[in-house]
């Protein structure tokens, strides 16, 4: 191998700058999300669905409601409970989840996601 | 190795034939499943909805309070520059409006006259059948809706409009001039759209699930009853129809076939 000792001293400094992150934050667990809920969803005790099912599967829920909302004209879902709620992102979830930063943010940000739905849907303005 | 020209032209030859006669044994087989389908989704009760407008009795002043009301309602942004401006409720003259209606003499105060133009929901949408996302699609009750969801900005369907009624988001309405769009966005309860989305009057969907007439209407109905009347086509009792009986009423273009539902009183 010509020049045998260039090249590996070139392979270590590349690999340690590459897996520089690992090392960085090795033994520095990032902080585990902890979603906050308003007065207004503690109050209301219970969401359109399961607390389980909506903490595992929101969005599954959501893709269906603009689904029949937008296309099918089904405005209105009537929980387990009875309760009719207007499908609304803007107008019904973030009623009572009036604090995006501190509940949709928390877990989107750790999980690394980046949902587009405010690049339309209105956030709501928080109050700090 | 290799294919020569004569055998890729034998390839291709035999490959046209059979991409003629597979979609002519479709056809056949099953007629009009290879075209995009234009079939509407179960909705409401099979209506029609329509405006009819009363050109005689509009005037500036209750234009431009249906038009800041649509704008307001729907979020739509003011850019000022007409090649990029968003339009769901606009002021043309009846010159541009009925280009067909040719009439080097016609009265003065007809050729200047401006009225209201706005997507006519058309009974025979040429802008739907050319989606190739069904991202715009007829309802049931006659509605051409978008679902912004789903429009990948293509466009097709503004080439396919013969009446100028779809807007392309050139830049994000967010980013709309903060001096022209004090408030933007005006209605907290209505989404904006993105960049890259097409849009246009959706003879406000959200107010009539909500059983109120469009917010246009209703702006004008607080200055003057009657000049923009909204209703049910398909029934012979409504007051679009009763309206449409005892007035002679024209439309844009009809001679294209779109069976366009705005309807003017002249």
């Amino acid at each position: 191998m010509y020049d045998g000792g260039k090249i590996i001293i070139g392979l270590i400094i590349g690999i340690g700058f590459f897996t520089s992150p690992f090392f960085f934050n090795a033994g520095k667990a990032a902080r585990r999300p902890e979603p906050e809920l308003t007065q207004k969803a503690k109050d209301a005790k219970e969401c359109v669905l399961e607390t389980s099912y909506m903490k595992s599967s929101h969005m599954k829920l959501l893709d269906e409601w603009r689904q029949t909302f937008v296309r099918n004209d089904e405005r209105y879902f009537t929980a387990k409970s009875g309760k009719v709620y207007y499908k609304s992102l803007q107008g019904t979830c973030l009623d009572c989840h009036s604090n995006k930063s501190r509940f949709c943010d928390q877990c989107h940000d750790y999980m690394g996601e980046s949902p587009y739905c405010w690049e339309c849907h209105i956030e709501p303005k928080e109050s700090k | 190795m290799g294919v020569d020209r004569r055998q890729f032209l034998k390839i291709a030859g035999v490959a046209a034939l059979a991409g003629l006669g597979g979609k002519a044994a479709v056809d056949i087989l099953a007629p009009g499943d290879v075209e995009a389908s234009m079939k509407a989704l179960p909705l409401t009760e099979g209506k029609r909805w329509a405006m009819v407008i009363n050109m005689p009795e509009l005037n500036d002043e209750i234009m431009n309070k249906c038009i800041a009301a649509c704008h307001e309602e729907h979020n739509v942004p003011e850019f000022g520059d007409p090649k990029v401006e968003v339009k769901w409720l606009w002021k043309e003259d009846y010159h541009h409006s009925f280009p067909d209606h040719h009439n080097e003499y016609i009265d003065e105060k007809y050729e200047h006259k401006f009225l209201l133009l706005a997507c006519n929901h058309c009974s025979n949408p040429p802008c739907c059948r050319v989606c190739p996302t069904q991202a715009t699609w007829q309802r049931e009750d006659g509605i051409v809706m978008m679902d912004w969801h789903r429009c990948i900005g293509c466009r097709f369907c503004m080439a396919a409009c013969p009446y100028g009624s779809r807007s392309f988001n050139w830049g994000d309405p967010r980013k709309a001039p903060k001096d022209k769009n004090p408030d933007f966005p005006t209605n907290i309860n209505y989404p904006t759209r993105s960049k890259g989305v097409v849009e246009k009057c959706t003879f406000c969907d959200e107010r009539i699930s909500k059983g109120q007439l469009p917010a246009c209407v209703e702006a004008a109905n607080k200055l003057k009853k009657n000049v923009l009347i909204f209703g049910d086509l398909a029934d012979p009792d409504s007051n679009v129809r009763q309206v449409l009986s005892k007035n002679y009423t024209i439309r844009r273009k009809p001679d294209l076939g779109t069976e366009p539902n705005i309807f003017y009183i002249v």
